[in-house]
C-alpha cells in the first residue's frame, strides 16, 4: 500500500493545476457561504422625503413630541439620504441610487394629535419580484422599529402628562396653573374637609365627591403602568434547550471547514479511485498484487490524510481572526478525522460507482453541493414533509453529520460528538461498502 | 519422448455473463516456448479466455491449471494498462514493487533493455507513441518474469513498424521459453509469426493446431485469411 500511497502523491504533484483546482474551490466556496451566513444584510440606502413643516409638534396632552424625530428613528435603522420631494425620490428610486423612499407626510402631526386616526407613511420602491421581496422585508422592519422607537417617545409624553395630573405642583409647564392641585393629594384634602362639614346634603355630596376623586387617581395611576407595556406588551426571553449559545461567526466558520473538507475528500477519492479504472490498471493490480479492499482503503486514506490536513489548516487559520476555544483543539481532531472519513467512504463509492474521472468528479459536484445546502435549512423555514424528506437525505449522507460533529467540537453545540462520530462511522461502514460492491467489475 | 508438462492446462472451460455463455467446454494445454495464437470473430470469447488464464476473471465452470496459470502468468491487456503520469521507469519500478520482486531495481534494468525503451525511461508515459505505450504495457506484465504470457490484441492500434518491433521482441522471448498466447484480427501475424492458432467462435473451440493445418483443414487454397474465413463459414460462422 505504501507504494500506491508514493504514487499517488507523484501524480498529485504533477497534476498542480487538478490540486490547484481542489484546494482553491472548496476554500473559495467555503468561504462564500461562510460569509453569506455569518454577515447580517446591509442596512438600506432610503430617500427620505419629509414633508412636514420644521419644528412641527404631535401634542399629546399638556405634552409635544417632535415630529422630526420619527425621522430621526428611521434614520437609525436605514442608510438615510435625505431628499426635498417625492418626484426627486422616485428618481433616485429609477436610477438606483436608493433602494427605496419613505415619505412622511405634511397632516401626520394632525392626524397623530387627533387621538382617532393613525398617521401614515409612504413607501416608494421598484425593481424585480426578488428586489421587491427585499425591499419588503426590510422596509418593514426598519419602519417596525421606527415606530416603535417614536411610540415609546409618545408613552414618554402621556405618562408625563398622566403624571402631572396626578401630582400637581409648580410644573413649569405653559399656559397651567401655579401650585396645581395633583388628583393624588385631592382625597385627602377632601377628608379633612368632610370631617369638619355637619351631616347633612353638603356632606353626602363631598363624600360622593371624595370617593370619585380616590377612584379617579388610582385608576390613572395604574393608566401610567399600563402606558408602559401597550408599545411592547410582550417581552422576548429565550432558553436554549440544548448545548452553548452558538455565536454566528463560529458556526460560519465550521460551515466553511466542513464545505472544504466535504469537496476535498470526495474529489480526491472519487477521482482516485475512477483513475485506476479509467486508465485500465484496476484489473492488473487487482489480480493479486492489492486486494479489492487494500485499494480502497489506501484511497480512503489519501484523501482522508489531504483533506485532514487542509481543514485543520483552514481551521487554524480562521482561527487567527476569529475567536475560537483552542483548549478544544483535541475535539477539533476527533471531528475532523472521523468527518474526513466518512466523506472519503463517499468518495470512493463515486468513484468505483463512476467508472471514469471526469463522471466520477461530476457526480462529486452535484452530489457534494445540494447536501450542503440541504444540511443548512432550518426546521421550520419549508413544510413539514419536505423537512422529513431533507432530514432523511441528510442522515443518510455524511455532511450534516460532519457539521454537527464540528459544531459540538468548534462550539459544544449539540448533539455531542460521541453522538456524531458513532453517525460517521456508520456513514463510513456504509459507503465504505457501497465502494466494494462497485468495484466487483474491474473493466 | 514424452513432451514437457503443460504450463497451463485448460479443461471444460465455461464461462457465463448472466444468460449468455462467453465460453463453451473450451480445453487445451500451452507449453514452453509456444506461440499460441487465439483467433475468432469479434465476440468469440478470446478475451475472456486470456483473463480466464490470466486470473483477471473466474470461470464458471471448468479448470485452469499449471504452473503458469492465474496469478503466475503475465498479462498485458488491449487498453495499455500503465500510469500516465509517471514515467516508463516509475511505472516498471512501481510493478516490480507491488510484484515484491527480491530485486526491483534488476527487473527494471532487464525490462528497459529486453523493450529497446530505456532512452525514454525518464519520459512520461501520456507523451509515449501507441506503439511504446504497448511495449510498456507487455513489460509490465513481464516484470515478474512470468513462465506465461498472456496479450490481448497487442498489436492492434500500431502501425505496421510498431508491430514488426513487437514482433519482434515477442518471438524474442519464445525463443528462450516464455510461452506466449495472444489474440488478434491481424490474421497475417498469425501466419508469420504462431507456432500454434486456436479458433474460438461464439465461445466454442473450433480449431486448434498449427495455422498451416488450418489452411489445410479449409482446403489449402489461398492464404490464411481466406482459408480461416472458409474455416468459419463451413462451420456456419
Amino acid at each position: 500500500m505504501r507504494w500506491l500511497f508514493q504514487k499517488d502523491l507523484l501524480i498529485l504533484r504533477r497534476s498542480r493545476l487538478l490540486v490547484g483546482i481542489l484546494i482553491v474551490y472548496p476554500i473559495a466556496i467555503a468561504l462564500l457561504i461562510g460569509l453569506a451566513i455569518s454577515r447580517s444584510p446591509g442596512k438600506p440606502k432610503v430617500a427620505i422625503v419629509d414633508e412636514t413643516p420644521p419644528g412641527q409638534t404631535i401634542a399629546v396632552g399638556s405634552e409635544h413630541v417632535l415630529v422630526s424625530r420619527y425621522a430621526e428613528q428611521l434614520f437609525s435603522q436605514v442608510q438615510p439620504v435625505s431628499v426635498p420631494a417625492r418626484e426627486q425620490a422616485i428618481a433616485d428610486i429609477e436610477s438606483g441610487r436608493v433602494l427605496a423612499a419613505v415619505v412622511i407626510p405634511r397632516d401626520i402631526a394632525a392626524l397623530v394629535s387627533s387621538g382617532v386616526s393613525q398617521g401614515s407613511v409612504e413607501v416608494l420602491y421598484n425593481g424585480n419580484a426578488l428586489e421587491q421581496s427585499l425591499v419588503r422585508s426590510q422596509l418593514n422592519s426598519a419602519l417596525a422599529q421606527a415606530n416603535l422607537g417614536f411610540s415609546e417617545q409618545l408613552q414618554r409624553a402621556a405618562a408625563q402628562a398622566i403624571g402631572v395630573l396626578l401630582q400637581g405642583g409648580n410644573l413649569g409647564i405653559l399656559g397651567g396653573p401655579p401650585n396645581m392641585v395633583g388628583l393624588d393629594q385631592i382625597p385627602a384634602e377632601l377628608r379633612a374637609l368632610i370631617a369638619r362639614q355637619p351631616h347633612g346634603a353638603d356632606r353626602s355630596t363631598l363624600e360622593r365627591i371624595e370617593a370619585f376623586a380616590s377612584f379617579a387617581a388610582q385608576n390613572l395611576g395604574l393608566s401610567r403602568s399600563v402606558l408602559s407595556t401597550v408599545g411592547q406588551p410582550i417581552r422576548v426571553k429565550s432558553t436554549l434547550i440544548q448545548g452553548r449559545r452558538t455565536p454566528l461567526n463560529t458556526f460560519a466558520v465550521v460551515v466553511a471547514v466542513s464545505v472544504s473538507l466535504m469537496f476535498v475528500c470526495v474529489l480526491l477519492a472519487a477521482g482516485g479511485v475512477a483513475l485506476e479504472r479509467e486508465e485500465h490498471v484496476l484489473a492488473r493490480l487487482a489480480r493479486g498484487l492489492v486486494t479489492r479492499e487494500g485499494l480502497l482503503a489506501q484511497k480512503l486514506l489519501l484523501a482522508a490524510c489531504a483533506a485532514f490536513a487542509l481543514a485543520l489548516a483552514m481551521l487554524a487559520g480562521i482561527g487567527a481572526f476569529v475567536s475560537l476555544d483552542a483548549s478544544r483543539v483535541g475535539q477539533w481532531l476527533v471531528a475532523l478525522a472521523f468527518g474526513a472519513l466518512a466523506f472519503a467512504a463517499l468518495g470512493v463509492a463515486i468513484g468505483a460507482l463512476a467508472r471514469e474521472v471526469r463522471a466520477a468528479s461530476l457526480l462529486a459536484f452535484l452530489l457534494s453541493l445540494p447536501l450542503a445546502f440541504l444540511a443548512l435549512v432550518p426546521s421550520g423555514s419549508v413544510a413539514r414533509g419536505l423537512y422529513d424528506a431533507i432530514g432523511v437525505i441528510s442522515f443518510a449522507f455524511p455532511f450534516k453529520a460532519a457539521l454537527q460533529a464540528l459544531d459540538a467540537a468548534v462550539n459544544g453545540a449539540s448533539p455531542g460528538l460521541g453522538v456524531s462520530v458513532a453517525h460517521l462511522l456508520g456513514l463510513t461502514a456504509l459507503f465504505g461498502a457501497l465502494a466494494r460492491v462497485g468495484l466487483r467489475r474491474l473493466d | 519422448m514424452s513432451s514437457p508438462a503443460p504450463l497451463i492446462s485448460v479443461k471444460g472451460l465455461t464461462k457465463r455473463f448472466g444468460q449468455r455463455e462467453a465460453l463453451r467446454d473450451v480445453g487445451f494445454d500451452v507449453r514452453s516456448g509456444e506461440l499460441v495464437a487465439i483467433v475468432g470473430p469479434n465476440g468469440a470469447g478470446k478475451t475472456t479466455l486470456l483473463s480466464i488464464l490470466a486470473g483477471v476473471l473466474q470461470a464458471s465452470a471448468g479448470t485452469v491449471s499449471g504452473s503458469g496459470s492465474g496469478r503466475a502468468a503475465g498479462w498485458a491487456p488491449q487498453q495499455p494498462a500503465v500510469y500516465l503520469k509517471l514515467s516508463v521507469f516509475e511505472n516498471l519500478r512501481l510493478f516490480a514493487r507491488l510484484e515484491r520482486l527480491a530485486d526491483p531495481q534488476a527487473a527494471v534494468e532487464r525490462m528497459l533493455d529486453q523493450t529497446g525503451l530505456r532512452a525514454r525511461a525518464h519520459e512520461r508515459v501520456e507523451r509515449l507513441s501507441g506503439g511504446n505505450r504497448q511495449r510498456l504495457n507487455v513489460a509490465l506484465g513481464l516484470i515478474a518474469d512470468p513462465p506465461v504470457l498472456a496479450l490481448d490484441e497487442p498489436t492492434s492500434a500500431l502501425d505496421p513498424g510498431q508491430r514488426e518491433r513487437v514482433w519482434e521482441f515477442v518471438g524474442a522471448l519464445a525463443r528462450a521459453g516464455t510461452a506466449v498466447l495472444f489474440s488478434t484480427h491481424h490474421l497475417g501475424e498469425v501466419r508469420r509469426h504462431a507456432s500454434r492458432a486456436i479458433v474460438l467462435a461464439d465461445g466454442e473451440l473450433l480449431f486448434d493446431g498449427a495455422p498451416a493445418q488450418l489452411v489445410a483443414a479449409a482446403g489449402g487454397e489461398g492464404d490464411f485469411e481466406s482459408a480461416f474465413v472458409a474455416f468459419l463459414k463451413a462451420r456456419g460462422h
